[in-house]
């Protein structure tokens, strides 16, 4: 029998309501109250227990762009950012739209991570946009929601069969909303900035148009449909407005879409590029108010390695995207807790139920008998991100020397710890 | 941060000290070659080098730049990199190493991505000055713009200036409008509205936009034309006739001016497309004291910027 006794910290759990002190014990990989445990001990106190935070948009980068990330660097830095469980988004080489990759995924994962590395299937073969990929065979393979992220499904009735299918399926189908007509040639949000810097804009209505389409295509398809990062205030609105509709529609954002602005491109920073780019400050506001209110029910990161020479170029030819795992946590407490818009058990539940309930996880919870998967972390501790020192292949974040009070402290898969500050 | 002082070189006007731009001016003057005269000849930068590094094509702004550099005594290297074999990324980052090998005193570099001289300015500690990026920034023809329009009026603070065309594809309308802005001009930017983008209005204090050619030259002291950019527009243009129609100046549009008015344009003008060839030959016309001035203006930037 293997044991681990997390001792006397402040155990979170927005799945059962409790928030208080409490002991933790896992046994045989299980969370299991009753049990006397006689394993190791980790000394929580002073610390945040909560279930294994869920990272549901990650780009892994294998099979095929392994000199940016793999499986294993991937995971490592999940486990770096207090992360239990990724989703691996499909646009590897070759594209995940077949029941073979997903399977490869799956098996590297088993051998290579730290964490639960679960895929997401492609919507359309090679993500082209065309011809609907093997969903059916991916989903028996262990993918748990489709989606073409990197690029929308611009045709619209590619996206209603889609939907229709994923629908007897049960599964969730998760869009990058993104119209490229409107956006093409785009580096970053359309606006004052963009104009002054004579970067070519990404206006907010690329991204709004599609959510509209596919939101209307959902309520007649009536599958579970999710937006991926989430940026700009009028779909935040159109989310609630579907929400408030009783329709099955969830959103994610991410880190960097509430914590930077597109005022923050002025020195043509590369590592501040990404898609959706980094908008308004009024949509900043929109997407903090959207979390507080519920129509946001997801953070999400949206890791995005790339290789330094990649983004050693002038802007407007570097690839978009960002890392954001191991910054993740902190930048949700500088943003939302510290500064007192969303409690501690709020913040908790968006990285823990909200991703489980959208995918229909059986995790995010520190209930009896629940998987002993378990995040540890503090929210008071000041420390400054080295980027050099990061898990992840890549180095491309705007967040290095940034000082961060509260992080994560110790990540617990299955009741061993995978990774500890 | 952008660079604000020129020992680091000159990257744009936006972040510049108005009293920065008035000495640049009040130098440039002395360089101006008196009535019938060449230009002076100094040997103020003896034994500096300046790289010319040209990613897109220039033949004024390029000369200008050699010319300047040669009058004040400095050896010029002029690189220019077609960019269509080679990837611009790739070349220009294998150039930046190139480059700091060759130890030069001061780099000039024109290149299509707005940002790159910021970008080369973060991993070079010489000084760089931006002759053109992309659809950001062109400071050295503000500067002569400005030197030629107080060739002709007193001062810039209360002119009436309409700069009408391709403005969201201009580095040459931003540029001036940062520059008229710091003296108090009032800035009229006159396009199409695809070419014309409402945030403009908010780039400097008194900038107005209009979508009327008409009510842009009401009472202007300067009008600037703009080039059709149709190499940056990346859509379908609007058809030139239909741009000539409305956008285009006409002499009779001048009759709405102040009858001091002078016509201005960065070159290469296309004559029948932004304005008619008897408003580029007329009196009122000073696009070629511009390419005059040009010389004395990267005279007044170099020496400020390596002497």
């Amino acid at each position: 029998m293997k044991s681990l006794l997390i001792r006397g910290g402040r155990v979170i759990d927005p799945a059962t309501g409790f928030d208080g002190i409490r002991d933790v014990c896992i046994v045989n990989g299980k969370i299991t109250q009753g049990w006397r445990c006689d394993g190791p001990v980790f000394d929580a106190a002073g610390m945040v227990v909560a279930a294994g935070f869920i990272d549901m948009h990650v780009h892994l980068r294998e099979p095929g762009f392994e000199h940016a990330e793999t499986i294993e660097s991937g995971s490592r830095a999940a486990a770096a950012g207090g992360f239990t469980s990724i989703c691996c988004m499909p646009n590897t080489s070759p594209v995940n739209d077949s029941a073979t990759v997903t399977s490869y995924i799956v098996e590297r994962a088993r051998n290579a991570s730290k964490v639960n590395v679960y895929p997401i299937g492609a919507i359309t073969k090679g993500s082209k946009g065309e011809e609907l990929a093997a969903i059916g065979s991916m989903q028996r393979a262990g993918i748990v929601a489709i989606s073409d992220d990197g690029k929308p499904v611009m045709n619209s009735r590619v996206m209603r069969r889609a939907m229709e299918f994923a629908k007897s399926l049960d599964l969730l189908v998760i869009d990058h909303c993104e119209d490229l007509n409107l956006s093409a040639g785009g580096d970053m949000h359309e606006g004052s900035h963009s104009t002054r810097l004579g970067l070519r804009g990404i206006p907010a209505s690329s991204e709004d148009v599609m959510v509209a389409r596919d939101i209307l295509l959902a309520e007649t398809t009536g599958a579970r449909y999710h937006v991926a990062h989430i940026s700009t205030r009028r779909a935040v609105a159109m989310v609630a407005f579907a929400k408030s509709k009783g329709l099955p529609i969830t959103c994610e954002t991410t880190p960097h879409h509430f914590a930077l602005t597109d005022a923050d491109l002025e020195t043509y920073d590369s590592n501040y590029k990404m898609k959706p780019p980094l908008r308004s400050h009024l949509d900043v506001d929109a997407i903090i108010e959207g979390i507080v209110s519920g129509a946001i029910d997801v953070i999400a990161t949206d890791h995005a390695p790339h290789a330094g020479d990649e983004k050693m170029q002038e802007f407007e030819r570097c690839p978009f995207g960002i890392t954001g795992l191991e910054t993740a946590i902190g930048l949700s407490l500088e943003k939302l807790v510290h500064s007192g818009k969303i409690t501690l058990s709020h913040m908790v539940a968006l990285f823990t139920t909200g991703p489980a309930n959208v995918l229909k996880l059986d995790r995010g919870t520190l209930a009896e008998g629940a998987v002993g998967d378990v995040t540890v972390f503090d929210v008071d501790s000041e420390w400054s991100y080295d980027v050099s020192k990061s898990e992840s292949k890549s180095k491309n974040s705007p967040f290095d020397g940034k000082k961060f009070r509260g992080g994560p402290v110790a990540t617990i898969v299955a009741g061993d710890v995978v990774w500890q500050r | 941060m952008p660079l604000k002082t020129m020992p680091q070189g000159l990257l744009g006007i936006e972040h510049l000290e108005r009293a920065e731009i008035e000495a640049i001016l009040a130098r440039a003057k002395q360089f101006q070659p008196a009535e019938g005269e060449g230009f002076q000849r100094s040997d103020v930068l003896k034994g500096k080098t300046v790289v010319n590094l040209f990613f897109e094509a220039s033949t004024r702004t390029r000369t200008s730049f050699e010319i300047a550099a040669r009058r004040l005594g400095a050896e010029t290297i002029s690189i220019t990199a077609a960019g269509s074999s080679v990837s611009k990324g790739e070349s220009l980052v294998d150039t930046l190493n190139t480059l700091v090998a060759m130890r030069p005193h001061a780099i000039v570099m024109r290149h299509a991505a707005s940002g790159a001289p910021q970008f080369l300015a973060r991993h070079l500690k010489i000084p760089i000055v931006n002759a053109g990026d992309g659809t950001h920034e062109h400071p050295t023809q503000a500067l002569l713009d400005a030197l030629t329009i107080l060739d002709r009026k007193p001062t810039l603070e209360g002119l009436r200036v309409a700069i009408i065309g391709d403005i969201a594809h201009s580095r040459v309308a931003r540029s001036n409008v940062h520059l008229l802005s710091k003296f108090g001009s009032e800035i009229v930017l006159c396009g199409p509205a695809s070419l014309l983008p409402q945030e403009l209005a908010e780039l400097a204090p008194g900038v107005t936009l209009t979508n009327d050619i008409e009510v842009a030259i009401k009472d202007a002291d300067v009008v600037m034309m703009l080039r059709v950019q149709l190499e940056r527009q990346h859509e379908v243009p609007m058809a030139a006739g239909e741009y000539f129609r409305f956008y285009g100046l006409q002499l009779d549009h001048l009759t709405r001016a102040r009858p001091e008015v002078i016509v201005m344009h960065p070159g290469p003008i296309n004559r029948g497309r932004e304005l008619s060839s008897e408003v580029a030959d007329s009196q009122k016309s000073v696009i070629l004291n511009q390419v005059g001035n040009g010389i004395a203006v990267r005279m007044a930037v170099l020496e400020r910027v390596l002497a």
